[in-house]
């Protein structure tokens, strides 16, 4: 069963659908992810950035995240302007490491 | 793109790992954000040295910024480089929007004959490109490999003699220099703005009010970046406060010293003013860093959105309220 795994963010991990293939714990940038003996393991669960690269990554469909950008600026222009919350680096006109 | 392929050889440009002045040059006009959307890389197959069939492909996005980290990584190596077009956006926002992605990696690799250049079926990526491609998916549809390499182009020698990539080599940092080197764009974002509203100030409030404005923009555009993980609290626009006071106290103070004359509340009211404005100026930059920082989440951001917009847009119209009434009262007792 899917479950959240902090209050912190939107991320939800099901360990029985896991195949164990690894990819989550290769792509998290904050090692949120690591390999465990037969499913991954939530390890980090509080540093997770909402990134979505694990939830692209998993063949089995065993991780859901509301990935988005963490950018203030982005949420704020969404919620002035009604649009959809996204490209923080879109225009040009915002940084964006 | 058809035209490559029907030309029969996949065209393949040439390219060093070494970085020419002109280069560096580009880097810095990057990071100033001159021309900001055209440090851009013809997308493409690229060979790196003399590759053969057997030498590995690197994937990256086509801002020079990207592209130059990636063959200055790889000296006296063979390799194809496949540069994706990114319009111009690094690896990890791309990824984000999504154009490093999955369907341009796949059109890529098509477009440049790929599968007849080299002989195995891997690609390196950098990690993070990650949120933007399906691994899976890309093996399904091109039959190629995804492998994803390190954060760091940096610490590609050390992945490629590894043939893996070390728990430390898959985290992201953001460490005093990937910090520092984001301030000029800060700067240049609020230079106008700036020094409109401190001329303003100066004319209406004197040239110590806007200077200590001034102040606590630098403090939030510069200051911030630099010492972000010193600062004391959690938050960002805390964290933007503690600095802003520390930054505003010594403008705060003189203010203090400086207007005498007329009632006793008239100086501590001047100084009151002033932080009412300074902080949430230094606290709004502050929040607004969270859009260059490779570890704010989403649903973090929001939070921090809901729990100090008000608070803070309260704070800036109090104190430009309470200015206008002592400028008035000024120009009264002045009578």
């Amino acid at each position: 069963m899917m479950s959240s795994v902090s209050a912190a963010n939107t991320l939800e991990y099901d360990a029985e659908r896991c195949v164990n293939c690894g990819l989550c714990s290769a792509v998290c940038p904050h090692g949120v992810f690591a390999q465990g003996e037969g499913a991954a393991e939530v390890v980090n669960a509080e540093a997770c950035m909402e990134c979505g690269a694990c939830q692209l990554n998993c063949p089995s469909g065993a991780i859901q995240v509301e990935s988005g950008v963490g950018c203030a600026y982005a949420l704020m222009r969404a919620a002035l302007k009604g649009e959809r919350e996204s490209d923080c680096c879109g225009g040009g006109d915002t940084t964006c490491g | 793109m058809t035209s490559e392929r029907s030309s029969g050889r996949p065209s393949v440009r040439a390219t060093t790992s070494t970085l020419t002045l002109a280069n560096w040059w580009d880097h810095f006009l990057a990071r100033w954000g001159v021309n900001r959307m055209g440090h851009r890389v013809d997308p493409g197959l690229y060979a790196l040295g003399q590759p053969k069939p057997d030498s590995p492909v690197f994937v990256t996005a086509n801002y020079t910024l990207s592209f130059d980290a990636l063959r200055s990584a790889l000296p006296n190596t063979d390799a194809y480089l496949l540069v994706l077009d990114t319009e111009g956006i690094n690896v990890w926002c791309a990824a984000g929007k999504g154009t490093f992605g999955t369907d341009e990696l796949v059109q890529r690799i098509d477009a440049v004959g790929l599968a007849e250049v080299v002989r195995h079926r891997d690609l390196i990526l950098p990690q993070l490109g990650a949120p933007g491609v399906n691994a899976h998916e890309v093996k399904r549809r091109s039959g190629f490999n995804v492998k994803y390499g390190p954060v760091r182009a940096a610490d590609l020698p050390a992945y490629l003699s590894a043939r893996q990539a070390t728990p430390e080599m898959r985290r992201v940092r953001f460490g005093l220099l990937d910090r520092v080197v984001l301030i000029p764009v800060e700067l240049v974002h609020v230079l106008w703005p700036t020094v409109a509203a401190a001329i303003v100030l100066w004319l209406a409030a004197g040239g110590l009010f806007a200077a200590g404005i001034l102040a606590a923009v630098l403090a939030g555009v510069v200051l911030f970046p630099a010492l972000l993980p010193w600062i004391p609290t959690r938050d960002f626009t805390s964290k933007g406060f503690v600095l802003g006071l520390a930054a505003s106290a010594p403008f705060a103070l003189t203010l203090l010293l400086w207007k005498q004359g007329g009632p006793a509340w008239i100086a501590p009211a001047w100084a009151g003013a002033f932080l009412l404005m300074a902080l949430p100026v230094t606290g709004f930059l502050a929040l607004n860093f969270t859009g260059s920082t490779p570890f704010t989440s989403r649903s973090g951001v929001r939070r921090e959105i809901q729990k100090y917009t008000r608070l803070m847009a309260a704070m800036f119209g109090g104190g430009i309220i309470l200015l206008i009434a002592l400028i008035v009262i000024g120009l009264v007792i002045e009578r």
